[in-house]
Protein backbone atom coordinates (compact mmCIF):
# COMPACT_ATOMS: atom_id res chain seq x y z
CA UNK A 1 0.00 0.00 0.00
CA UNK A 2 1.32 3.61 -0.49
CA UNK A 3 1.99 5.74 2.25
CA UNK A 4 1.44 3.20 4.35
CA UNK A 5 3.20 4.93 7.51
CA UNK A 6 0.92 7.96 7.08
CA UNK A 7 -1.93 5.80 7.19
CA UNK A 8 -0.56 3.94 9.99
CA UNK A 9 -0.16 7.27 11.61
CA UNK A 10 -4.09 7.65 10.37
CA UNK A 11 -4.79 4.77 12.29
CA UNK A 12 -4.45 6.54 15.53
CA UNK A 13 -6.71 9.45 15.14
CA UNK A 14 -10.66 9.14 16.16
CA UNK A 15 -13.24 10.38 16.33
CA UNK A 16 -14.19 12.71 19.11
CA UNK A 17 -17.60 11.30 19.01
CA UNK A 18 -17.14 7.59 18.87
CA UNK A 19 -13.42 7.73 20.46
CA UNK A 20 -13.15 3.86 19.29
CA UNK A 21 -13.09 4.35 16.13
CA UNK A 22 -10.36 5.91 13.82
CA UNK A 23 -10.77 7.68 10.89
CA UNK A 24 -9.65 4.84 8.96
CA UNK A 25 -12.20 2.52 10.38
CA UNK A 26 -14.81 5.06 9.64
CA UNK A 27 -13.98 5.13 5.80
CA UNK A 28 -13.52 9.07 5.74
CA UNK A 29 -10.06 9.16 4.73
CA UNK A 30 -10.16 9.37 0.65
CA UNK A 31 -6.97 10.20 -0.41
CA UNK A 32 -3.40 10.40 0.88
CA UNK A 33 -0.33 12.39 -1.22
CA UNK A 34 2.70 13.03 -0.26
CA UNK A 35 4.98 15.39 -2.37
CA UNK A 36 9.10 16.81 -1.94
CA UNK A 37 9.22 20.01 -1.05
CA UNK A 38 12.73 21.11 -0.63
CA UNK A 39 14.23 19.22 1.99
CA UNK A 40 10.48 18.08 3.90
CA UNK A 41 7.49 15.80 2.55
CA UNK A 42 4.13 17.50 2.41
CA UNK A 43 1.42 15.73 3.33
CA UNK A 44 -1.95 16.10 1.90
CA UNK A 45 -4.71 14.60 3.31
CA UNK A 46 -8.11 14.51 2.03
CA UNK A 47 -11.24 13.56 4.11
CA UNK A 48 -15.33 13.81 3.26
CA UNK A 49 -17.64 14.74 6.25
CA UNK A 50 -20.18 11.52 7.01
CA UNK A 51 -22.73 14.28 7.53
CA UNK A 52 -23.08 17.66 6.58
CA UNK A 53 -23.15 19.48 9.40
CA UNK A 54 -20.73 17.10 11.40
CA UNK A 55 -19.31 19.60 13.96
CA UNK A 56 -16.72 16.31 14.76
CA UNK A 57 -14.98 17.33 10.90
CA UNK A 58 -12.75 20.58 12.46
CA UNK A 59 -11.86 18.68 15.61
CA UNK A 60 -10.97 15.26 12.69
CA UNK A 61 -8.61 18.01 11.15
CA UNK A 62 -6.71 19.33 13.68
CA UNK A 63 -6.37 15.72 15.10
CA UNK A 64 -4.61 14.64 11.88
CA UNK A 65 -2.75 17.65 11.62
CA UNK A 66 -1.32 16.63 15.05
CA UNK A 67 -0.89 13.05 14.98
CA UNK A 68 1.52 13.78 11.56
CA UNK A 69 3.39 16.93 12.91
CA UNK A 70 4.32 14.63 15.94
CA UNK A 71 5.85 12.15 13.94
CA UNK A 72 7.75 14.97 11.89
CA UNK A 73 5.52 16.12 9.13
CA UNK A 74 5.79 19.80 9.33
CA UNK A 75 4.02 20.73 6.55
CA UNK A 76 -0.02 19.18 6.28
CA UNK A 77 -2.63 20.13 4.16
CA UNK A 78 -6.21 19.00 5.07
CA UNK A 79 -8.52 19.16 1.68
CA UNK A 80 -12.01 18.25 2.04
CA UNK A 81 -13.96 16.54 -0.84
CA UNK A 82 -17.91 15.76 -0.82
CA UNK A 83 -18.56 13.93 -3.96
CA UNK A 84 -18.39 10.73 -3.90
CA UNK A 85 -20.82 10.90 -0.60
CA UNK A 86 -19.80 9.22 2.00
CA UNK A 87 -21.89 6.05 3.52
CA UNK A 88 -21.75 3.41 6.35
CA UNK A 89 -20.84 1.03 3.50
CA UNK A 90 -17.26 2.82 3.74
CA UNK A 91 -17.03 1.26 7.15
CA UNK A 92 -14.64 -1.01 7.75
CA UNK A 93 -15.54 -4.71 9.32
CA UNK A 94 -12.86 -4.12 11.81
CA UNK A 95 -15.06 -0.75 12.61
CA UNK A 96 -17.75 -2.46 13.14
CA UNK A 97 -16.42 -5.24 15.60
CA UNK A 98 -15.12 -1.98 17.61
CA UNK A 99 -17.93 -0.29 17.33
CA UNK A 100 -20.19 -3.86 19.10
CA UNK A 101 -17.82 -4.27 21.53
CA UNK A 102 -18.01 -0.02 23.09
CA UNK A 103 -21.73 -0.54 23.25
CA UNK A 104 -22.49 0.57 20.00
CA UNK A 105 -24.44 -1.48 17.39
CA UNK A 106 -23.33 -1.11 14.27
CA UNK A 107 -25.04 -0.32 10.78
CA UNK A 108 -26.12 -3.49 9.51
CA UNK A 109 -27.60 -3.04 5.87
CA UNK A 110 -26.94 -2.15 2.57
CA UNK A 111 -27.20 1.47 1.68
CA UNK A 112 -29.05 2.91 -1.20
CA UNK A 113 -32.36 1.42 -0.27
CA UNK A 114 -35.43 4.03 1.12
CA UNK A 115 -37.25 2.56 3.79
CA UNK A 116 -40.76 2.74 3.62
CA UNK A 117 -42.90 5.42 6.16
CA UNK A 118 -42.60 3.67 9.80
CA UNK A 119 -39.96 0.87 8.89
CA UNK A 120 -37.25 0.13 11.01
CA UNK A 121 -34.31 -1.86 10.56
CA UNK A 122 -33.86 -5.25 12.65
CA UNK A 123 -31.14 -4.26 15.45
CA UNK A 124 -29.40 -6.84 17.49
CA UNK A 125 -28.81 -5.90 21.11
CA UNK A 126 -25.07 -5.15 21.42
CA UNK A 127 -25.16 -6.05 25.32
CA UNK A 128 -26.94 -9.05 25.15
CA UNK A 129 -27.19 -9.88 21.44
CA UNK A 130 -30.98 -10.00 21.34
CA UNK A 131 -33.09 -8.63 18.27
CA UNK A 132 -36.08 -8.16 20.27
CA UNK A 133 -35.45 -4.37 20.56
CA UNK A 134 -37.36 -1.35 19.41
CA UNK A 135 -36.38 2.09 18.37
CA UNK A 136 -36.52 5.00 20.78
CA UNK A 137 -35.96 7.95 18.01
CA UNK A 138 -34.29 7.72 14.92
CA UNK A 139 -32.23 10.76 15.84
CA UNK A 140 -29.78 10.03 18.46
CA UNK A 141 -26.72 12.10 20.11
CA UNK A 142 -24.89 12.59 17.11
CA UNK A 143 -26.09 12.92 12.99
CA UNK A 144 -24.83 9.30 13.20
CA UNK A 145 -26.91 7.34 15.64
CA UNK A 146 -29.86 6.49 16.79
CA UNK A 147 -31.45 5.42 19.70
CA UNK A 148 -32.87 1.85 20.87
CA UNK A 149 -34.19 0.11 23.79
CA UNK A 150 -33.73 -3.70 24.22
CA UNK A 151 -36.76 -5.26 25.49
CA UNK A 152 -34.43 -8.43 26.58
CA UNK A 153 -32.16 -6.92 28.68
CA UNK A 154 -33.51 -3.90 29.08
CA UNK A 155 -30.94 -1.30 28.38
CA UNK A 156 -30.54 1.35 25.48
CA UNK A 157 -28.46 1.77 23.69
CA UNK A 158 -27.43 4.14 20.41
CA UNK A 159 -27.17 2.20 16.59
CA UNK A 160 -24.82 3.67 14.25
CA UNK A 161 -27.43 4.00 11.35
CA UNK A 162 -27.10 3.17 7.83
CA UNK A 163 -26.66 5.46 5.70
CA UNK B 1 -21.74 35.16 -12.83
CA UNK B 2 -24.46 37.29 -11.14
CA UNK B 3 -26.98 34.83 -11.80
CA UNK B 4 -24.89 32.00 -10.66
CA UNK B 5 -24.52 33.34 -7.57
CA UNK B 6 -27.88 34.31 -6.63
CA UNK B 7 -28.75 31.11 -7.45
CA UNK B 8 -26.50 29.29 -4.80
CA UNK B 9 -27.51 32.27 -2.04
CA UNK B 10 -31.43 31.02 -2.72
CA UNK B 11 -30.25 27.56 -2.02
CA UNK B 12 -28.17 28.40 1.06
CA UNK B 13 -30.63 30.80 2.06
CA UNK B 14 -33.51 28.63 2.72
CA UNK B 15 -30.91 25.98 4.41
CA UNK B 16 -29.69 28.49 6.78
CA UNK B 17 -32.91 30.53 7.76
CA UNK B 18 -34.52 26.87 7.94
CA UNK B 19 -31.79 24.82 10.05
CA UNK B 20 -31.59 28.68 12.22
CA UNK B 21 -35.80 27.87 12.46
CA UNK B 22 -35.62 24.04 13.57
CA UNK B 23 -32.29 25.35 16.09
CA UNK B 24 -35.31 27.48 17.94
CA UNK B 25 -36.28 24.13 18.95
CA UNK B 26 -33.12 23.36 21.13
CA UNK B 27 -34.02 23.01 24.52
CA UNK B 28 -37.63 23.37 24.08
CA UNK B 29 -38.98 20.28 22.05
CA UNK B 30 -42.12 18.55 23.84
CA UNK B 31 -40.03 15.34 24.46
CA UNK B 32 -35.94 14.87 24.85
CA UNK B 33 -35.77 12.57 21.60
CA UNK B 34 -37.69 15.10 19.28
CA UNK B 35 -35.76 17.87 20.22
CA UNK B 36 -32.93 15.98 19.42
CA UNK B 37 -34.25 15.22 16.01
CA UNK B 38 -35.03 18.67 15.09
CA UNK B 39 -31.38 20.20 16.26
CA UNK B 40 -29.83 17.00 14.60
CA UNK B 41 -32.19 17.98 11.25
CA UNK B 42 -31.22 21.28 11.82
CA UNK B 43 -27.64 20.62 12.07
CA UNK B 44 -27.81 19.03 8.63
CA UNK B 45 -29.35 22.57 7.01
CA UNK B 46 -26.31 24.66 8.73
CA UNK B 47 -24.32 22.22 6.92
CA UNK B 48 -25.63 22.54 3.42
CA UNK B 49 -25.79 26.22 3.71
CA UNK B 50 -22.16 26.29 4.82
CA UNK B 51 -20.83 24.10 1.77
CA UNK B 52 -23.41 26.68 -0.50
CA UNK B 53 -22.25 29.93 1.00
CA UNK B 54 -18.30 29.00 0.49
CA UNK B 55 -19.64 27.92 -3.12
CA UNK B 56 -21.27 31.55 -3.70
CA UNK B 57 -18.09 33.38 -1.64
CA UNK B 58 -15.70 31.39 -4.50
CA UNK B 59 -17.97 32.70 -7.02
CA UNK B 60 -18.09 36.19 -5.56
CA UNK B 61 -14.47 36.98 -4.68
CA UNK B 62 -13.61 35.28 -8.59
CA UNK B 63 -15.97 38.09 -9.87
CA UNK B 64 -14.51 41.40 -11.57
CA UNK B 65 -14.59 44.82 -9.68
CA UNK B 66 -17.25 45.67 -12.41
CA UNK B 67 -19.15 42.40 -11.34
CA UNK B 68 -19.22 42.93 -8.05
CA UNK B 69 -20.89 46.09 -8.08
CA UNK B 70 -24.30 46.64 -6.72
CA UNK B 71 -24.64 42.74 -6.18
CA UNK B 72 -26.01 43.62 -2.86
CA UNK B 73 -27.59 46.42 -0.82
CA UNK B 74 -26.39 45.37 2.16
CA UNK B 75 -24.23 47.98 3.04
CA UNK B 76 -21.36 45.63 5.41
CA UNK B 77 -20.56 43.45 3.12
CA UNK B 78 -20.12 45.75 -0.13
CA UNK B 79 -17.53 47.77 1.94
CA UNK B 80 -16.11 44.87 2.50
CA UNK B 81 -16.05 43.67 -1.08
CA UNK B 82 -14.80 47.54 -1.82
CA UNK B 83 -11.62 47.28 0.66
CA UNK B 84 -10.67 44.33 -1.79
CA UNK B 85 -11.09 41.70 0.90
CA UNK B 86 -12.24 38.31 -0.12
CA UNK B 87 -15.28 37.28 1.52
CA UNK B 88 -15.61 33.94 3.29
CA UNK B 89 -18.95 31.90 3.88
CA UNK B 90 -19.48 33.28 7.19
CA UNK B 91 -19.41 36.85 5.96
CA UNK B 92 -22.49 35.87 3.25
CA UNK B 93 -24.72 34.82 6.08
CA UNK B 94 -23.71 37.71 8.61
CA UNK B 95 -23.05 40.45 6.56
CA UNK B 96 -26.43 40.11 4.34
CA UNK B 97 -29.66 42.25 5.46
CA UNK B 98 -33.55 41.07 4.88
CA UNK B 99 -33.44 42.11 1.10
CA UNK B 100 -30.55 40.24 -0.31
CA UNK B 101 -32.03 37.03 1.10
CA UNK B 102 -34.01 34.71 -0.89
CA UNK B 103 -35.26 32.13 0.93
CA UNK B 104 -39.15 31.06 0.74
CA UNK B 105 -41.24 32.99 2.45
CA UNK B 106 -42.28 29.43 3.59
CA UNK B 107 -39.07 28.50 5.68
CA UNK B 108 -39.03 31.89 7.83
CA UNK B 109 -42.89 30.99 8.70
CA UNK B 110 -42.52 31.12 12.98
CA UNK B 111 -42.48 27.30 14.87
CA UNK B 112 -45.75 28.44 16.57
CA UNK B 113 -46.24 24.68 17.94
CA UNK B 114 -45.72 21.31 17.32
CA UNK B 115 -48.43 20.83 14.28
CA UNK B 116 -47.00 24.06 12.56
CA UNK B 117 -43.51 22.91 12.60
CA UNK B 118 -44.46 19.69 11.80
CA UNK B 119 -46.54 21.07 8.65
CA UNK B 120 -43.62 23.27 7.27
CA UNK B 121 -41.14 21.30 7.69
CA UNK B 122 -43.32 18.53 5.61
CA UNK B 123 -44.12 20.60 2.70
CA UNK B 124 -40.36 22.13 2.73
CA UNK B 125 -38.81 18.54 3.30
CA UNK B 126 -40.81 17.05 0.35
CA UNK B 127 -40.14 19.87 -2.17
CA UNK B 128 -36.03 19.05 -0.86
CA UNK B 129 -36.31 15.86 -1.65
CA UNK B 130 -37.81 16.13 -5.34
CA UNK B 131 -35.88 19.17 -5.76
CA UNK B 132 -32.01 17.70 -4.38
CA UNK B 133 -33.17 14.56 -6.78
CA UNK B 134 -33.08 16.79 -9.55
CA UNK B 135 -30.09 19.23 -8.89
CA UNK B 136 -27.96 15.97 -8.40
CA UNK B 137 -27.98 16.05 -12.24
CA UNK B 138 -26.67 19.53 -12.47
CA UNK B 139 -24.44 20.73 -15.16
CA UNK B 140 -22.59 22.00 -12.21
CA UNK B 141 -20.17 19.55 -10.72
CA UNK B 142 -19.95 21.41 -7.19
CA UNK B 143 -24.05 22.32 -6.73
CA UNK B 144 -24.25 18.27 -8.11
CA UNK B 145 -21.85 17.18 -5.30
CA UNK B 146 -23.32 18.86 -2.84
CA UNK B 147 -26.81 17.99 -3.94
CA UNK B 148 -25.92 14.30 -3.87
CA UNK B 149 -24.97 14.57 -0.16
CA UNK B 150 -27.80 16.99 0.97
CA UNK B 151 -30.03 14.30 -0.71
CA UNK B 152 -29.29 11.07 1.89
CA UNK B 153 -29.91 12.94 5.07
CA UNK B 154 -33.11 15.03 3.09
CA UNK B 155 -34.71 11.56 2.63
CA UNK B 156 -34.32 10.95 6.26
CA UNK B 157 -36.36 14.68 7.30
CA UNK B 158 -39.33 13.92 4.64
CA UNK B 159 -39.47 10.52 6.22
CA UNK B 160 -39.66 11.97 9.72
CA UNK B 161 -41.76 14.59 9.03
CA UNK B 162 -44.28 12.54 6.67
CA UNK B 163 -45.29 10.12 9.90
CA UNK B 164 -45.63 12.99 11.91
CA UNK B 165 -48.22 13.94 9.87
CA UNK B 166 -49.53 10.96 9.92
CA UNK B 167 -49.28 10.18 13.37
CA UNK B 168 -51.17 13.77 14.44
CA UNK B 169 -53.75 14.22 11.46
CA UNK B 170 -54.40 10.76 11.70
CA UNK B 171 -54.23 10.47 15.87
CA UNK B 172 -57.03 12.57 18.35
CA UNK B 173 -59.27 14.68 17.32
CA UNK B 174 -57.07 17.53 19.33
CA UNK B 175 -54.39 16.43 17.11
CA UNK B 176 -56.00 16.14 13.64
CA UNK B 177 -57.62 19.51 13.96
CA UNK B 178 -54.51 21.00 15.13
CA UNK B 179 -52.42 19.82 12.01
CA UNK B 180 -55.49 20.40 9.58
CA UNK B 181 -55.42 24.36 10.67
CA UNK B 182 -51.81 24.39 10.26
CA UNK B 183 -51.31 22.64 6.91
CA UNK B 184 -54.00 25.30 5.64
CA UNK B 185 -52.42 27.78 6.89
CA UNK B 186 -49.21 27.39 5.72
CA UNK B 187 -50.68 26.10 2.47
CA UNK B 188 -50.17 29.65 0.48
CA UNK B 189 -46.49 29.51 1.20
CA UNK B 190 -45.55 26.73 -1.23
CA UNK B 191 -46.29 27.93 -4.19
CA UNK B 192 -43.90 30.47 -4.63
CA UNK B 193 -41.40 26.72 -4.58
CA UNK B 194 -42.31 26.04 -7.91
CA UNK B 195 -41.97 29.84 -8.85
CA UNK B 196 -38.98 30.22 -11.45
CA UNK B 197 -37.49 33.74 -11.62
CA UNK B 198 -35.32 35.33 -13.63
CA UNK B 199 -32.52 33.87 -12.13
CA UNK B 200 -34.01 30.53 -12.03
CA UNK B 201 -35.04 30.31 -15.72
CA UNK B 202 -31.51 31.08 -16.95
CA UNK B 203 -29.98 28.76 -14.38
CA UNK B 204 -32.26 26.13 -15.60
CA UNK B 205 -31.67 26.91 -19.80
CA UNK B 206 -27.88 25.93 -19.03
CA UNK B 207 -29.27 22.60 -16.68
CA UNK B 208 -27.55 23.57 -13.52
CA UNK B 209 -30.94 24.56 -12.16
CA UNK B 210 -33.62 22.03 -12.56
CA UNK B 211 -36.98 22.80 -13.92
CA UNK B 212 -39.27 23.46 -11.19
CA UNK B 213 -42.63 21.72 -13.19
CA UNK B 214 -41.42 18.15 -12.56
CA UNK B 215 -40.51 18.57 -8.98
CA UNK B 216 -44.49 20.67 -8.47
CA UNK B 217 -45.56 16.96 -10.15
CA UNK B 218 -43.71 14.53 -7.85
CA UNK B 219 -44.16 16.65 -4.59
CA UNK B 220 -48.23 16.93 -5.51
CA UNK B 221 -48.35 13.28 -5.84
CA UNK B 222 -46.28 13.11 -2.27
CA UNK B 223 -48.48 15.22 -0.20
CA UNK B 224 -51.51 13.88 -1.46
CA UNK B 225 -50.86 10.35 -0.45
CA UNK B 226 -49.43 11.77 2.82
CA UNK B 227 -52.65 13.81 3.87
CA UNK B 228 -54.90 11.12 2.38
CA UNK B 229 -53.18 8.05 5.20
CA UNK B 230 -53.20 11.18 7.58
CA UNK B 231 -57.11 11.63 7.44
CA UNK B 232 -56.10 14.77 6.22
CA UNK B 233 -57.92 16.92 3.48
CA UNK B 234 -55.26 18.58 0.57
CA UNK B 235 -56.58 22.87 0.51
CA UNK B 236 -57.61 23.59 -2.78
CA UNK B 237 -57.25 27.33 -2.60
CA UNK B 238 -54.34 27.87 -5.75
CA UNK B 239 -53.41 31.76 -4.27
CA UNK B 240 -49.75 32.05 -3.45
CA UNK B 241 -47.69 34.34 -1.39
CA UNK B 242 -44.67 35.76 -3.24
CA UNK B 243 -41.45 37.86 -3.03
CA UNK B 244 -38.61 35.81 -1.25
CA UNK B 245 -37.05 35.03 -3.79
CA UNK B 246 -36.31 38.28 -5.07
CA UNK B 247 -36.15 39.28 -1.62
CA UNK B 248 -39.03 40.82 -0.51
CA UNK B 249 -39.82 38.95 2.75
CA UNK B 250 -42.62 38.80 5.49
CA UNK B 251 -41.64 40.45 8.85
CA UNK B 252 -40.29 37.31 10.60
CA UNK B 253 -37.09 37.46 8.48
CA UNK B 254 -35.89 40.47 10.32
CA UNK B 255 -36.22 39.44 13.17
CA UNK B 256 -34.23 35.89 12.43
CA UNK B 257 -31.95 38.08 11.34
CA UNK B 258 -31.62 40.02 14.00
CA UNK B 259 -31.05 36.97 16.40
CA UNK B 260 -28.71 35.32 13.49
CA UNK B 261 -26.32 37.98 13.15
CA UNK B 262 -26.29 40.08 16.51
CA UNK B 263 -22.87 39.05 17.09
CA UNK B 264 -20.80 39.72 14.09
CA UNK B 265 -22.81 43.14 13.31
CA UNK B 266 -21.58 44.30 16.84
CA UNK B 267 -18.23 42.60 17.42
CA UNK B 268 -17.10 42.53 13.16
CA UNK B 269 -14.84 39.52 12.99
CA UNK B 270 -14.95 37.97 16.23
CA UNK B 271 -14.60 34.80 16.09
CA UNK B 272 -15.80 31.96 18.77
Amino acid sequence: MEHKEIYDILEGVTDPEVPVLSIIDLGIVRDVRVERKDTADEVTVTITPTYSGCPAMDVLAMGIRMALSGRGYRKVNIENRISPAWTTDWMSEAGKQKLKAYGIAPPVRKTGREQALFEEDNIECPRCGSVETELISKFGPTSCKSLYKCSQCLEPFEHFKCH
Amino acid sequence: MRNKLYYVLQLADNALIMGQRLGEWCGHGPIIEQDIALTNTSLDHIGRARSLYQYAADIYNGMSAAEKAGCFLSVALSQKAKAGEAVQEDDMAFLRDAWDYRNFLLVEQPNKDWAYTIARDFYYDAFNYFYFAALSESSDTTLAAIAQKSLKEITYHLKWTSEWVIRLGDGTDESHGRIQEAINYLWPYTGEMFQMNQVQKEMAATSVAPDTAGVKTSWDGRINSILQEATLTVPASTFSHTGGIDGTHTEHLGFILSDLQFMQRAYPGMEW
